[in-house]
Parts: structure tokens; sequence; C-alpha cells
């Protein structure tokens, strides 16, 4: 039997776009969609939260999809099953505030597709119908895409390039739809600030409820060091607990991006260190 | 009056050598210097200092048992009422408990109880003197939500009476505020790390990474274990609630306590996690928060500024912190208030729109309201950390429907801890509201006393 935080599989599905899959039982019986974990690579790293994008009660396993973009991702990319991650807490956040909506436009962009697998899943499994809208930069950076549409009744792509499906962005997929007549009853978002809120400005007036799933900056992830703090509809509210998902037209996505900025330059210092001690 | 004698110097590296790094400000006695302090005590005191302490130390018998040179005796007198002397030595405020009570004030100097009381838990530790464990086992199960001060008590109490105890901690690190909060100046992590080792080998089995709520549900638990206690502190953050309070660059004490102290970001790039401190950093209150905020970012360099809105004699942190403080270099700001942060390029502070304020009639506290004069000024700063307090942790009580908490979110409990769901109890921040070390320790003595009857007359 694996040992509790043991990591059981770790691939790259795309340039830098990694899955793993870890052992722990006691998140796997306890999660739900739209939750999140936190993990630490090991003793002197950062704590760093991550979507939860599937897990197997039977099998007491979870799964996680990361970009390799800062010190702690790139690491975990260096991970071999049987190693195990040096801490791990979960599940954590609220979960998705799923039900029977009728019909439900979800976004994900970039790194952010895979976490909408599991959102669409519990959609899906209620009885909705379920429109998928996924992009990213090019065709090969679209990852879950078969678990996606296994789930899904539409699924529409977009890429920057226009190397595959829509070239353009989500959002023009999003506006094509609703301009095309189609109607929706509830919208979900995930992936990055300024792709959150250009899907909120398209869907303000025309989708009655729309969430997104923030990726603000955390440390604790319980609710104590208020990192991660966000103003939603005039009250400053904690994404590690009161979140991840807010109601998008009361997100104050200025203070978001404002907010995401803040470590810009440590960020690259770390990456820079790591690099250059090799120290994983 | 040659018993009385003079109070042991203790030992304080200098301002100009301390305020540049992290180590230890106060330096642990020599084992004569402690033996002359503990032979101070007179003979037929009264003991007020008992009496002054939350948790009910025997001081003159430790102290006699020292003065002898007895430290072994004397650990173990101590351990009967604070499981971890080397951390309440350290981060008690004995000047309004034990030292405070104590009768040789009057007469001249109160007898150095705190400096003498780590002096022997410091002496336990390097010499492992080992902790009496009942030899008879309940084969009851407890679980001590949250791995702070209060569960230090209740999980060492109950294991030491036979029960099987888990301990169940969010962070990758135990021991609550006084791993994050507490710098490692006051309280050095070596030190809290070995406390641990001792509740380790007295069997109780701690768990890092379990957030309780989400991971497991109360219910959940009272399905695995007799008992449950609920030591989870006072963890959210206040805000100030004015505008521009989310800008880049201003931090709660939480947040900034935990990236130096628990992440160890003075050490960055070594350590992943960054701290971002300016050239001159402002922290909001003048708690014991604030003071371990403002000499921290002193020795990360900064010039730091408290700002708070009430007067000198009003300040509520420690006289020692803040005169340690004061000694390396922090400046002081009062009868002022944030009344707007701003930002320059948009993103990070770059000052405070501060709101003058003066004295008036005295408010429910006693002490004099602060009164806006209508008067503001622009103070630059790079960083600003905030530290004006906390609420009850609200992650359990969210998640469990029928716990009862009161208007302000503490867990409503009886004189012992009992909560309104049969089999959990609850002690420290979570029921005060916001109190110190000692005083959840206190809760954790009460408690544990508590679920022990409770659970022998189960049978």
């Amino acid at each position: 039997m694996p040992a509790e935080r043991e990591v059981l599989l770790n691939e790259e599905l795309a340039q830098d776009i990694y899955k793993m899959v870890v052992y722990s039982p006691r998140i796997a019986r306890a999660a739900r969609a739209g939750q999140f974990i936190l993990l630490m690579v090991e003793d002197r790293g950062e704590r760093v939260p991550m979507t939860l994008v599937d897990w197997d009660k039977e099998r007491g396993t979870i799964e996680m999809a990361y970009q390799a973009v800062g010190a702690t991702t790139v690491k975990m990319s260096m991970m071999k099953p049987g190693e195990r991650l040096y801490y791990l807490a979960g599940p954590l956040g609220q979960p998705s505030r799923v039900k029977l909506f009728g019909r439900v436009v979800i976004v994900g962009g970039g790194v952010g597709i895979p976490a909408i697998y599991p959102i669409a899943r519990e959609l899906k499994r209620l009885g909705n119908y379920v429109v998928s809208i996924i992009g990213a930069r090019t065709s090969t950076l679209i990852t879950y895409e078969d678990r996606i549409r296994e789930v899904s009744d539409e699924v529409h792509i977009t890429t920057d390039d226009g190397s595959r499906g829509l070239k353009g962005y989500t959002v023009d997929a999003l506006k094509r739809l609703l301009d095309s007549g189609e109607r929706f009853d509830a919208a979900w978002a995930v992936g990055p600030a300024l792709m959150m809120k250009s899907i909120s400005e398209a869907a303000a007036g025309r989708i009655p409820v729309s969430y997104s799933s923030l990726n603000s900056l955390m440390v604790c992830g319980v609710g104590m060091c208020g990192a991660c703090r966000i103003t939603v509809g005039g009250q400053i509210k904690l994404t590690c607990v009161d979140g991840p998902e807010f109601d998008s037209y009361s997100i104050s996505w200025n203070e978001l991006a404002i907010r995401l900025r803040t470590y810009r330059k440590e960020e690259m210092i770390s990456l820079e260190t790591m690099r250059s001690v090799g120290r994983v | 009056m040659s018993k009385v004698g003079k109070r042991v110097q203790i030992r304080t590296r200098p301002p100009e050598e301390r305020r540049r790094d992290f180590n230890e400000v106060e330096l642990t006695l020599e084992p004569e210097e402690a033996m002359k302090e503990a032979s101070r005590d007179i003979k037929y005191c009264v003991a007020p200092c008992t009496r002054g302490c939350p948790v009910g130390v025997e001081v003159p018998k430790f102290l006699k048992l020292t003065a002898e040179g007895n430290f072994k005796e004397a650990y173990l007198t101590l351990i009967q009422r604070t499981p971890v002397p080397s951390i309440t030595g350290r981060v008690c405020q004995q000047e309004v408990q034990c030292e405070g009570s104590c009768v040789l004030r009057r007469a001249g100097e109160p007898i150095a109880v705190g400096a003498v009381e780590r002096f022997v838990g410091d002496w336990a530790l390097e010499n492992n003197i080992e902790v009496p464990v009942s030899a008879e086992k309940k084969h009851k199960r407890v679980a001590v939500v949250g791995s702070g001060p209060a569960g230090i008590v209740v999980a060492s109490d109950l294991a030491r009476l036979g029960y099987d105890v888990t301990m169940f901690e969010a962070y990758h690190v135990p021991g609550g505020v006084l791993a994050y909060g507490i710098p490692e100046f006051r309280l050095p992590k070596r030190i809290l790390n070995k406390e641990f080792d001792r509740l380790r080998s007295l069997g109780v089995d701690i768990q890092l990474g379990v957030v309780v709520g989400t991971t497991y549900t109360l219910k959940e638990l009272l399905q695995d274990y007799n008992a449950v206690f609920l030591g989870v502190g006072a963890g959210r953050p206040m805000f100030l609630n004015v505008p521009g309070e989310n800008y880049a660059g201003i931090y709660t004490a939480n947040e900034f306590l935990t990236r130096v102290n628990l992440m160890k970001a003075y050490m960055f790039p070594e350590y992943d996690t960054p701290i971002h401190l300016g050239k001159r950093v402002a922290v909001i209150g003048a708690g014991n928060t604030a003071m371990d905020a403002a000499r921290s970012a002193l020795r990360l360099g900064s010039e730091v500024y408290i700002v708070y809105r009430r007067g000198r004699q009003e300040m509520t942190a420690r006289a020692v912190e803040i005169e340690h403080a004061e000694e390396e270099g922090v400046k002081f700001m009062f009868w002022a208030a944030p009344a707007e942060f701003l930002s320059s390029d948009g993103t990070n502070v770059s000052a405070i729109r501060i709101m003058k304020l003066k004295p008036g009639e005295p408010d429910r506290s006693g002490r004099p309201r602060p009164v806006p004069t209508g008067e503001t000024f622009d103070f630059e700063v790079d960083t600003v950390i905030t530290a004006i307090g906390f609420y009850p942790n609200p992650l359990i009580p969210s998640h469990t429907p029928e716990l009862k908490v009161d208007e302000k979110g503490r867990v409503v409990v009886d004189m012992e801890g009992r909560t309104s769901i049969p089999g959990v109890y609850a002690g420290g921040d979570i029921v005060t509201g916001e109190s110190t070390v000692i005083e959840a320790m206190g809760w954790g003595r009460r408690v544990a006393r508590a679920i022990d009857h409770d659970l022998s007359l189960k049978g």
C-alpha cells in the first residue's frame, strides 16, 4: 500500500503542463467539486494551493494538474512515483454551489481547463445541459479534452493562434453563443484572472448566475493570514475559506490583479535560485 | 533583608547586536544564577504567585528545589501545572501574574520567577528528563484539534493519565501561535520542537495537514474518539475597513509573521517563501502581536513605526516587549489612525493618510477613547502591517451548525469547557476571543480534568 502523500503518477500532458496523482485517502473521501488542496514539496518550500481535478474514494487517490512555472511547480514536475510530498492538506474551501440550473456554460482557460472537469461532471450529474468552452494559446496546450467531453453536452474549443477551433479567446466563443441566441442559466469560469474578468463582463446582464474560481496568492489556506483577501460585494472575503468561487459580478477584479502582482520580482528570484543551485 | 537580596540581572543581548538577527534576545540563566535567584524566596510567604498563575504553578516549591540545586524535582513540580516550562518561562506575562503578585515586589523587586522557570525547563530538555506517565492505560481515545497552547496542555495531561491522544494540526508544523506567531527571537523553534518531541514521547500521535471541518468533520471524529477537544484559537484577522486596505504591501500581522516565522521568509531565497518589505514599515496596533511584527520587520532591515490610536500608557503589549522594541529602534506614533491607504503606482501602498486623534472620555476599558481631531496628514510608507486583533477561528463552527457559538463567534462552553455537543469540549481563544498563551493553557488544564472526569464516569 502506498504511503500518505505518495506520488503515484506524475506525467507531462502538454508542454510544462503536468498531471499528478497522489495517495491521500483522507482527502479523497472528503473532496467535492470546486475544492482545493495545499501542498509543500519540501520543508523549505512554499505552501501552494492547487485545485482538485479528480479523486477516487476507493483507491484513495487525488489528482491535480499544474503548470511548471514557479519554483514549487518546477520542483513538483521533477518528482517521481514513490516519492512523497512534504505536506498535503485538504480538501480546502467551499465546494462549488452546484444545483440543477438548466443550461450551464463552463469556461476553462489554459491551466484552468482541467479544473473545470469536476465542476462540469457534478453539474451534468445533477441533470444540467452542460456547454464547455475550453481555450489555450495553441492546440497542444488543450488538456483534459476527452474527459471534459464525457461530462459535457457540447464542447467548444478556442486557440489564440487559431491552430484549433475558433481563433481567439474563450470569451469570443461565449459571445458568439450568446449572440446567436443561446441562453444560459448559469456560468462558471476557471483560468487566468483576465480571462475570468472578461467572461464575467460578457455574461453580465445575460446570464443570471456566474461564478469564478479565484487564484489568489495564499499562505495559510485556512482563513488565518488574510493573504488571499479580496473585496467581493463591498466586503473583504478570504479566497481560502469563503471561496475559492465567488459571484463573478461582485468580485473586485482590479484588486485581484493588484494582489497577484505582489511578488512578481521574488518569483523570478526564487526560480533563478532554484535553477542555479539545482536544489530539488 | 539580606535574604530578599537583589533580583538577578537577566542577561540580554545588546540592542545593536540583536536588532540584526533572529537569535534570542534574552539569555537563559546559568545554574548558579538560577539557584541564587530562587533562594531569594522568603520562608513564610503565602504564595500569592500561585494564585496569580492561570495554571496554578506551585512557585515556592519549585523555587525551593531550584535553590537546593535539585533541578529535576523542580522540573517535575513545574510540569504538574505547566507541561512546557521552557515555553511559559519565556512568553508568560509574569509581571502581571506570578511576579506581579510577589510579596517581594513591595519589599524590593519580585523574584524572577519566569527566568528561573525557563532555566529549569531548558535544563530538563537538555538533560532529557523523562516525564512520568500513568502505567495504567485507559483504552479511551481523545482527539485534540489544534496544537497551540490549549491543545498542548490537554494532550499532555490526558496522555499522562493513560489516554490515547491524537492531535490534529492544519499546518505543516505543530505549535499553533507558538510556531507561526511568536518570533524566533522570543521563542526559538528548537525549544518548541523539543517540547513536541517530548509530547510524542508521551505517546501523543500528531497528525499534520488535517483541517477539522473539511478533512474530517466533527461528527466523524466523534465516531472514532470518546472525546474531542477544540483548541483552534483566534485565527481570523480583523481588518481596518478603510479605503485602499488591499493594495499590495499591506499585510495582516498573521500573514507577515507566518511568512517570516513559519516559512522562514527571512532566509529567502534559500527558503522559497518571499516577503517584500520596503524602507519604511508601519505597524498598526500596539499589542504583543504588533511588537512581534515590528521587531521582526526591523530585523529584516526596515525603518519601523508603530502607529497607535491611543497613547503610550494605553499600549497593551507587555512592558518588556515595548522596552525591547524601543531599544532596538522601533519608533512610535501615538494618537494616530489610518483613514486611508494611498498608492502612487496603483499597485503598491505608498502612503497612509493618518487621522490625528486626541484623548477623549474614558471608554468601557477605562482608557481614554480616541477622538478625531479632524486633522490628517500623509505618511509615506513602503509596507504596512495591521495588528488590530483576531476573531475566533470560524472554520469548525461554519461546518458544524449544531455547535453553539455566541454573537462574536466564540464557542459557548460551561465552566469546564463542555460545548453544546456531548463529547465535544473547547478552550483557549476559540472560547475567550483573544487572550494569552497561559490563559489558553489554563483552559486546557480545566478541560483535561473535565474530560477525564466525564470519561471516567462512563466507565
